[in-house]
C-alpha cells in the first residue's frame, strides 16, 4: 500500500510478539528482527480454505468456505444439525475438530451455536479457549454475544468504526436501541447481521458440495495405506451400496470414491457407466484402473482414515439381473454396456461412439457420433441414402489438381498426394447445395458437383468441384472420400 | 498335391495340424477332437473350399492388408465380413467393434454393404497401445461378434495376444493393416494370424449401357493360411443381391496381372471363375 509492505496475516507466535495484520512490515521487523515474512497469496489461501471445507465433509455433508476477508482470515461453516451425536455430542465434536486440525498444523478455533452468525462471533472473539465456552447452548445467543465487541457481527470496518465513535462498543449496547434510527444511520446491513446472529432472521448456508443421499462411509481406527487395503475397503462399500440400490430398484450412473487422509488432504476417483448399474463386480473392475492412479506414498504414521463412496447420479433400474460380466453368447445389452464402460473409463467417453444419421444433404453433416447405447428414436433411424457413398470420408476435403473439360464434365485426370490418377470411368455430377438456411453455415457454402470416378488401377474416389462453372474462374477440385 | 479321399483321416489330420500350429491352444480336448472350429462361410464355394475349415474360422485372428495406401477396398471388404460375422445362423444379430486412431469411417457408405451401423461401435484410441488394449478387451468380453482394429504395425507378440483373446472370448479379430510406404518391402510382418489376406481395388466391369462406374470389384488374395495354400480371386459386390459374388471373366483384362508375392507358387485349382495367380 503506497509502496509499503503491510502485514496481511500473522501466526500465533508473531501475534504474541506484538505483530498484527495491517502493520507495516518495517515496523514489525523493528519489533521482532527474527520475523520471517512470506508474500501473501490470496488465491492459494482461498484454495486452501476450500480444501479445508472439503475435508470437513467428514463431519457433515453441509460445509461452506467463507469469503476471504481482506486480512486473509477465513473460516468454514459446518451445518452439524443432527450430526453431533455421531461424534459423542457437540463438545466432543468440537474437541475432535480442534485436535485433528492442530495435528495437521492448522491453528483454528471452532464454536457451535444455533446460528451461523453467533458461531462466527464466538469462534473469533470469545475470550476463553475452554470447550464449554465455545459451545453456545440452544437459544443462548443473546447472552453469549452480549460481551463481545461489535466487530463480531461481521460488519464492514467503516460501520464498526462508526459504532465505536458513538460509544457502542459491545453488542449488548445495541440490544435496547430503537431499530429505525440505527438502520437509517448505518444501513439495513447492521440490523440484518444482528438479527441473523440472534436467530431472528434465517441465514442460508450454501453448501460446498451438494447433498448426496447415496453416501456410504467407512472409517478406520488405524490409518491404512496399502492399495490392497483400499481396494478391500472399496469392495465392502460397493457391496453395501449395491445392496441398497437393489432394494430401491435403482442403478448408479456415476460413482465417486473419496479417501480422507490423516494429513488433511483428500483423493478422489470417479467412474461413470453407460447404463444404470448395480453389479458390484463390474463397478469394482471400473474402479480398479482409477485406484492404480491414486497416490499411496504415505510416510510413516500417515494414511487413509476414512473412505466415502457416493453415487451422485442414480437412475431407476427395474428388473433384477444376473451377473453382467459373464460371457454372453447372445447380444445382451448389459454385456455390451459393461464393455463400453470399461473402454470409456480408460479412453474417455467421447472415444466410444456410434454413427447415426442426420437429415442433411451435405455429406460431412449426414452423420453424427452418438453414445453407443443411446436408444433414442433418431439414433435408431436408418440411413436414407440411395446413391453410392464412400466408405471413408475425409473430415477436411483434400484439394487436388484436376484436369476436366468445361463446363461440368468429370475430370480426366487428377493429382493427389503427388500421384497422378487417370480417370477410366466416372459417374456424376451429383449436385449438392450448401445449407444456406442454417444459421451459422459457412458464408462460402457453395454448390458442389460430386463425381464418383475410377482410375486405371480400379481405385474409386469421390471428387467434387466447388461452385458453378464460370469462364473467368479456375475451378477448385477436392477429394472428399474413398469408395470400397 | 495329392487329394485324399478319406475324409475322416483328413479331418483328423487337420485337427492335429491345428493343434500343432496352435490354433485354439486353449480349446479343450473335446473341442479339438470334434474339430469344432466355428466358421462363418463366405457363401462362395471357391473361397470356402480354399479354406481348410470350409469358411472363415471365427474366434481367430485374421489379417486384412490393403494392397495400396489410402484405398477404401480393405475397409469395404471388412464391412462385408462384419455383416457375415454379426449375423450367425439362427442367432440374434450381434454388435461389432471397430478400433481406429482416426475415424474416417462414413456411415452411409458402410450401410451400403448391409452393415447395420446401429450395431457398430467405434473406438478411437490415441496410441497403438490403447488400440490393442481396446481390441483385447472387446475380444475377451465376448460381448461382440467381431473386433476390427486398424493398427499400423502390430508385432508378433501383439498378434499372439489378440489370437489368445479371440479364443478366450470366441470373437473374431480382424486386423486391418496399411501397406508399407516402401514398395520394395513386400515381405509380410511376422504374425500369429490364422489367415492373412490382401485386398486391392480392381477395375469394375462396365456398367449397364456402358456409362459410369460399374459394380465394385476387389482383387482378394489369400496370402497366408494355416494348413492352406495361397489363392487369389476377383470378387464383386453386387448391389442388387447385397452380397459378394465371384466376378465373371474380365472382358477387359489389364495388360498384366499385378505382381504376386515373391516366392508364391502357382496353385492349380479347378475353379471355373477363379483367376489363377500368375507369377
Amino acid at each position: 500500500m503506497r509502496g509499503r509492505l503491510i502485514i496481511v496475516a500473522a501466526d500465533r507466535a508473531a501475534q504474541s510478539a506484538g505483530i498484527f495484520p495491517g502493520q507495516p512490515l518495517a515496523d514489525a521487523r523493528a519489533l521482532e528482527p527474527a520475523l520471517r515474512a512470506l508474500d501473501a497469496d490470496l488465491g492459494a489461501d482461498r484454495q486452501a480454505l476450500e480444501h479445508l471445507a472439503e475435508w470437513c465433509t467428514r463431519y457433515t455433508p453441509w460445509t461452506a468456505p467463507e469469503e476471504l476477508e481482506p486480512g486473509g482470515a477465513g473460516g468454514v461453516f459446518l451445518d452439524v444439525s443432527g450430526c453431533a451425536h455421531l461424534f459423542g455430542g457437540e463438545a466432543a465434536l468440537l474437541a475432535d475438530i480442534a485436535t485433528r486440525l492442530e495435528r495437521n498444523g492448522v491453528s483454528a478455533r471452532a464454536a457451535i451455536a444455533d446460528t451461523a452468525g453467533a458461531a462466527w462471533a464466538v469462534a473469533r472473539f470469545a475470550s476463553s479457549n475452554l470447550i464449554g465456552d465455545l459451545v453456545v447452548p440452544p437459544g443462548g445467543q443473546c447472552g453469549a454475544l452480549a460481551a463481545l465487541p461489535v466487530a463480531a457481527l461481521r460488519l464492514s470496518p467503516e460501520t464498526t468504526a462508526g459504532l465505536e465513535r458513538l460509544g457502542l462498543r459491545r453488542i449488548d449496547a445495541l440490544y435496547p436501541l430503537p431499530r429505525a434510527p440505527l438502520a437509517r444511520r448505518f444501513g439495513m446491513h447492521l440490523c440484518r447481521r444482528l438479527d441473523q446472529a440472534l436467530g431472528r432472521l434465517d441465514e442460508p448456508i450454501s453448501p460446498h458440495l451438494p447433498h448426496e443421499p447415496w453416501r456410504l462411509q467407512l472409517a478406520f481406527a488405524e490409518p491404512i495405506g496399502r492399495r490392497e487395503d483400499v481396494a478391500a475397503g472399496l469392495e465392502r462399500l460397493l457391496a453395501a451400496l449395491c445392496h441398497r440400490l437393489a432394494e430401491e430398484m435403482q442403478g448408479a450412473r456415476r460413482l465417486a470414491f473419496t479417501l480422507y487422509r490423516t494429513d488433511g488432504t483428500t483423493q478422489r476417483a470417479e467412474i461413470g457407466t453407460s447404463l444404470p448399474m448395480r453389479e458390484g463386480r463390474h463397478l469394482s473392475r471400473l474402479f480398479a484402473e482409477k485406484l492404480d492412479r491414486l497416490d499411496y506414498d504415505f510416510s510413516f504414521g500417515l494414511g487413509v482414515d476414512l473412505m466415502v463412496l457416493t453415487a451422485p447420479v442414480v437412475e431407476p433400474l427395474e428388473a433384477a439381473q444376473a451377473s453382467l460380466v459373464a460371457v454372453a453368447n447372445d447380444d445382451a445389452p448389459e454385456a455390451l454396456g459393461a464393455l463400453v464402460d470399461r473402454l470409456a473409463n480408460r479412453l474417455g467417453p467421447p472415444a466410444i461412439c456410434r454413427l447415426i444419421p442426420v437429415e442433411s444433404h451435405l455429406p460431412e453433416r449426414a452423420q453424427r457420433a452418438a453414445p453407443p447405447l443411446d436408444s433414442a428414436r433418431e439414433a435408431l433411424a436408418a440411413w436414407r441414402q440411395t446413391r453410392p457413398r464412400p466408405v471413408r470420408l475425409f473430415a477436411q476435403p483434400q484439394p487436388v489438381d484436376a484436369i476436366a473439360p468445361v463446363p461440368d464434365d468429370p475430370p480426366l485426370l487428377f493429382r493427389w498426394r503427388a500421384k497422378l490418377h487417370r480417370v477410366r470411368l466416372s459417374d456424376g455430377p451429383e449436385r449438392i447445395a450448401g445449407e444456406w438456411w442454417r444459421a451459422g453455415a459457412p458464408a462460402g457454402a457453395e454448390i458442389r458437383d460430386y463425381y464418383r470416378v475410377e482410375d486405371e488401377d480400379g481405385r474409386r474416389f469421390w471428387l467434387y468441384r466447388e461452385g458453378l462453372y464460370h469462364p473467368a474462374k479456375t475451378p477448385r477440385w477436392f477429394l472428399h472420400g474413398l469408395f470400397g | 498335391m495329392s487329394y485324399c479321399h478319406d475324409l475322416v483321416s483328413v479331418e483328423a489330420l487337420r485337427a492335429r495340424i491345428a493343434a500343432l500350429e496352435g490354433i485354439w491352444q486353449h480349446a479343450s480336448d473335446i473341442d479339438r477332437r470334434q474339430n469344432a472350429l466355428p466358421t462363418a462361410p463366405f457363401g462362395l464355394p471357391p473361397v470356402d473350399r480354399a479354406l481348410p475349415w470350409g469358411g472363415l474360422p471365427t474366434a481367430c485372428l485374421h489379417e486384412l492388408a490393403a494392397a495400396a495406401p489410402a484405398d477404401g477396398s480393405a475397409a469395404g471388404f471388412a464391412a462385408t465380413l462384419l455383416v457375415r460375422l454379426g449375423k450367425a445362423e439362427g442367432a440374434r444379430p450381434r454388435s461389432v467393434l471397430w478400433c481406429a486412431a482416426g475415424n474416417g469411417l462414413y456411415g452411409p457408405g458402410l450401410a451400403g454393404y448391409g452393415l447395420d451401423t446401429r450395431r457398430l461401435v467405434l473406438v478411437r484410441g490415441r496410441s497403438q497401445a490403447d488400440l490393442l488394449w481396446a481390441m483385447e478387451e472387446g475380444l475377451r468380453s465376448g460381448a461382440v461378434a467381431a473386433v476390427v482394429g486398424e493398427v499400423p504395425d502390430a508385432d508378433l507378440t501383439a498378434t499372439r495376444r489378440l489370437q489368445l483373446a479371440a479364443e478366450a472370448g470366441r470373437s473374431t479379430a480382424l486386423l486391418l493393416r496399411t501397406p508399407q510406404q516402401k514398395p520394395g518391402e513386400s515381405k509380410p510382418a511376422p504374425s500369429a494370424a490364422v489367415t492373412a489376406w490382401r485386398i486391392g481395388a480392381a477395375p469394375s466391369a462396365p456398367a449397364p449401357y456402358g456409362i459410369g462406374v460399374g459394380a465394385e470389384r476387389w482383387r482378394v488374395e489369400l496370402v497366408r493360411c494355416r494348413g492352406g495354400v495361397q489363392h487369389q480371386w476377383l470378387l464383386e459386390w453386387s448391389d442388387e443381391t447385397h452380397r459378394l459374388v465371384m466376378a465373371s471373366e474380365l472382358r477387359d483384362r489389364p495388360a498384366q496381372a499385378p505382381a504376386g508375392v515373391p516366392g508364391a507358387k502357382t496353385v492349380p485349382f479347378p475353379l471355373r471363375h477363379a483367376e489363377r495367380l500368375a507369377v
